[in-house]
């Protein structure tokens, strides 16, 4: 039995029958039969953000946060093009979202139609695939095709651009089991040949280390467990990328913290040292690896990746594995125990005395005496005064304070971490952690947020007050771009070319003016209360939280610099950067 | 806190190098790409090697499956051995994309290119022009009493070589397909 319906309804059904609950968006002249059809039902939310790019970032939080797909819905030209940002973040980053565009009419494409773009072609290099349809025949299929494909395989973002004479007309709906994604069919499962041999790898090996990424996040809460099981069983050190924290629990005790160049000195220096590395679902992104042709020069690799592409990318590494972190780890666990369990107990004992004597350097330590706030100390007392909840979430935005809070707060579940890593977009946290407060109504979801940053998508206070989203914007106000100030101080002689900022609104007036909570802070002594305040608001705040203007981020790897090369305070600083390190972004 | 002295010429290496020492002489490959002929496909695989810089030599196309809706995309292209197995995983990612063959790994292949070369001229020239066409076994497809179109279908080089001995007889214009490709033997790629 085929069910007649319209393009419009067409795209409510097969939302409702992929177990969408939530869509991001906001309409226009091109999506008006869709928004008609939202207007006339109850079981799909629809949350009206203050720009299309929110709603691109909140669709990430929340799919971040769930491990769902996230959905938006935009109209054609403008809110199409305010979309691009949104699209390329979630690239980047691997994180599955669908973006519904409203088109001009098929029978006016091309004609420069009022709000018209050749959003397919735009969003061409930002999109995992999309799809214009031109047939309403082919509508339903489509939007099926498009969670296969943004779900399966490295997920990514898609975009199915739709005409509005194809949103009117009428055709049959083809439910998802119907929809041809066959075709689309990543391999999951590990090669057992590269597993055993990483398992003979990880029986001899004298001072190995796991390095973790984001892949372990996407592939779902089980991947997550048996790498712990793994890390537990084999007593090896773990770190893990900024978009792999949560994975592998902070508090586990073979965590080293965050690696790359504003990660841990101990976490950069087992990885520099290190005679196995294992590679599971991260990229030998260059936040990591810093000078290529000295990243730990002595170690045998071994990299599991889904995407093929990814493999010997930036890195040659000795035993490649294509699969599913999930899966590929669930067969090196039994491939190990079936051999024995074996590790080299004796000399990994002696690697984790030196790990030891790197720890002692107590890389994080800043010292709070003074009457002004320090970033730092601003997250460790969050950190302390919410990291008993379990229903934590954190964002953030983009720049030191990203860094900060990767370093000073810990994650002990995975999908509980919210950051822009790839793409760096500021502005990404306060769309994000409505997205995520939208998929969590009861948790406590906290956008750690520079000044600069959080005012590129502040608009999105009137989102967070209409739908009573309690979400605490946390920023560390340092007057400054402050990452940007920081490569001025060390690269450009001091020369402070427009990383200030001026004119800054009175944050507690802007947030009174939304009608949501202002809290600011200033004195060191005043910082729990003020935070518990913010905790016990029931609704959204914004914590202006006024932190020393000039504090740098480190530890730091100087960029075109190997990981032993790290800066670990103001006194190193001198002389840091090569010339050719300043070439580097 | 006094500024940073930056050091000229503290390292050898281009910071924009990222790519490991292994390997670093160029190869010509020659790499077909089976696709669902959908609109918009060429343009993925033309921006895959723009946005990520690869080269590209020559590039046909064309439908060959005309019931399946499937295309045949023969491109070819010159990197160091890292960047054309990226080349193939990054063709390989593209969602209409089936099969991705290195018909230069899987052995020498069938290369074939056919050219239209137009040469104007009388007396000498002429008669010079028709009978090198003849030893390059090239067709007239048109010919005026000052003027004659060659077909000629060959290996690029052979097309290369015709040009160029073209030149001096008057050779106006060129229009060439870019390079179709099989692998040899009975096996058919898989
Ligand atoms: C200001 C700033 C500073 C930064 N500094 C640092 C830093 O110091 N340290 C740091 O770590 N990062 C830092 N980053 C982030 C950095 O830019 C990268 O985003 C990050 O390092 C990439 O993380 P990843 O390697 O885990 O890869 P991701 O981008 O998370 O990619 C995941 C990888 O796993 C694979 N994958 C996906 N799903 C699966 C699956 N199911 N199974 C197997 N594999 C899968 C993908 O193919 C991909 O290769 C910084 C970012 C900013 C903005
Ligand atoms: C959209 C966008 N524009 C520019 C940049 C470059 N950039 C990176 S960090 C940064 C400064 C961020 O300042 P702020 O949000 O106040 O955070 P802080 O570094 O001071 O903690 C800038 C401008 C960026 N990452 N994203």
């Amino acid at each position: 039995m085929t069910r007649q319906m319209t393009g419009a309804k067409m795209v409510i059904q097969a939302l409702k029958d992929q177990g969408v609950d939530v869509v991001f968006g906001y309409p226009g002249g091109a999506v008006l039969p869709i928004y008609d059809e939202i207007f006339q039902q109850n079981d799909i939310r629809h949350v009206l953000v203050r720009h299309e790019q929110g709603a691109v970032h909140a669709a990430e939080g929340y799919a971040r946060s769930t491990g769902k797909p996230g959905v938006c819905l935009v109209t054609s030209g403008p809110g199409a093009t305010n979309a691009v940002t949104g699209l390329t973040d979630a690239l980047m980053d691997s994180i599955p979202i669908i973006v519904l565009t409203g088109q001009v009419p098929t029978f006016m494409i091309g004609n420069d139609a009022f709000q018209e773009a050749d959003t397919v072609g735009i969003t061409r290099p930002c999109t995992k695939h999309n799809w214009l349809v031109r047939e309403t025949e082919k509508l339903s299929d489509v939007i099926h095709q498009a969670f296969h494909v943004a779900t399966n395989g490295r997920p990514g973002p898609v975009l199915v651009d739709i005409p509005k004479d194809v949103q009117f007309a009428s055709a049959a709906y083809t439910p998802p089991g119907k929809a041809r994604t066959a075709h689309y069919a990543p391999r999951v499962k590990g090669d057992i040949q590269a597993i055993t041999d990483l398992a003979e790898l990880i029986e001899k090996a004298e001072r190995p280390v796991f390095y973790t990424g984001g892949g372990v996040i996407n592939s779902g809460p089980g991947a997550s467990h048996l790498l712990r099981e793994l890390v537990g069983a084999t007593g090896f050190p773990i770190t893990s990328t900024l978009m792999g924290l949560g994975a592998y629990p902070a508090s586990g005790e073979h965590w080293l913290g965050m690696l790359g160049m504003h990660g841990l000195y101990e976490a950069n220096l087992a990885m520099h040292d290190c005679d196995l590395m294992i590679n599971i679902g991260a990229r030998f992104d260059d936040r990591i690896t810093g000078r290529v042709d000295s990243f730990s020069p002595g170690s045998k690799k071994a990299h599991i990746d889904i995407d093929p592409s990814s493999i010997n990318k930036v890195i040659h590494v000795d035993i490649p594995i294509i699969g599913d972190v999930g899966h590929v780890l669930e067969d090196l666990l039994k491939v190990w125990k079936s051999r024995g369990r074996k590790t080299n107990k004796e000399a990994v004992a002696a690697w984790w005395k030196k790990i030891g004597e790197w720890k002692k350097v107590d890389c994080l330590s800043f010292d709070q005496s003074g009457k002004t706030i320090l970033p730092q100390y601003a997250l460790s007392r969050l950190e302390a005064l919410t990291k008993d909840r379990k229903d934590r979430f954190i964002c953030t935005e983009v720049g030191q304070h990203q860094m900060w809070a990767a370093q000073y707060m810990g994650f002990e579940e995975p999908n509980h971490w919210m950051t822009s890593g790839g793409l760096g977009t500021m502005g990404y946290g306060f769309p994000s952690s409505v997205g995520v407060q939208m998929a969590h109504p009861d948790a406590l979801v906290i956008n750690v947020a520079g000044e600069a940053s959080w005012l590129m998508n502040m608009q999105e206070m009137g989102t967070a007050v209409q739908y009573r989203l309690a979400v605490k914007q946390f920023i560390l106000n340092n007057e400054r771009l402050g990452m940007v100030r920081q490569w001025q101080e060390l690269l450009h002689g001091e020369r402070y070319s427009q990383s200030w900022s001026e004119a800054l609104p009175d944050f507690v007036k802007l947030a009174e003016a939304f009608g949501a909570k202002g809290i600011i802070c200033s004195d060191p002594a005043d910082l729990d209360d003020a935070i518990m305040e913010m905790l016990n608001h029931d609704g959204p705040v914004i914590f202006d939280c006024l932190v020393e203007k000039h504090e740098n981020c480190f530890p730091m790897i100087p960029s075109g610099e190997p990981h032993n090369k790290m800066l670990l305070g103001a006194a190193s600083t001198q002389d840091a950067i090569g010339s050719s390190g300043a070439v580097l972004v | 806190m006094s500024p940073l002295k930056l050091k000229k010429g503290s390292s050898k290496h281009s910071a924009y190098d990222l790519r490991s020492g292994y390997g670093d002489t160029q190869e010509r490959h020659t790499i077909a790409v089976v696709v669902d002929n959908e609109a918009g496909v060429l343009a993925r695989v033309i921006g895959l090697f723009s946005g990520r810089g690869y080269n590209i030599e020559s590039l046909t196309v064309a439908e060959i499956d005309h019931t399946g809706h499937m295309s045949r995309i023969t491109i070819v292209t010159t990197g160091t051995p890292q960047v054309i197995e990226q080349i193939k995983a990054q063709l390989d990612r593209i969602v209409p994309v089936h099969e991705v063959h290195d018909l230069t790994v899987e052995g020498r292949p069938v290369e074939r290119e056919l050219a239209l070369l137009k040469v104007t001229g009388t007396g000498d020239k002429r008669v010079e022009a028709l009978r090198l066409a003849d030893i390059f076994r090239a067709n007239v497809v048109d010919s005026t009493l000052t003027s004659f179109v060659f077909e000629i279908t060959g290996t690029s080089e052979k097309i290369d070589a015709f040009a160029e001995l073209m030149q001096p007889l008057g050779l106006e214009e060129t229009a060439r397909t870019g390079v179709a490709a099989l692998s040899r033997g009975s096996r058919r790629q898989d």
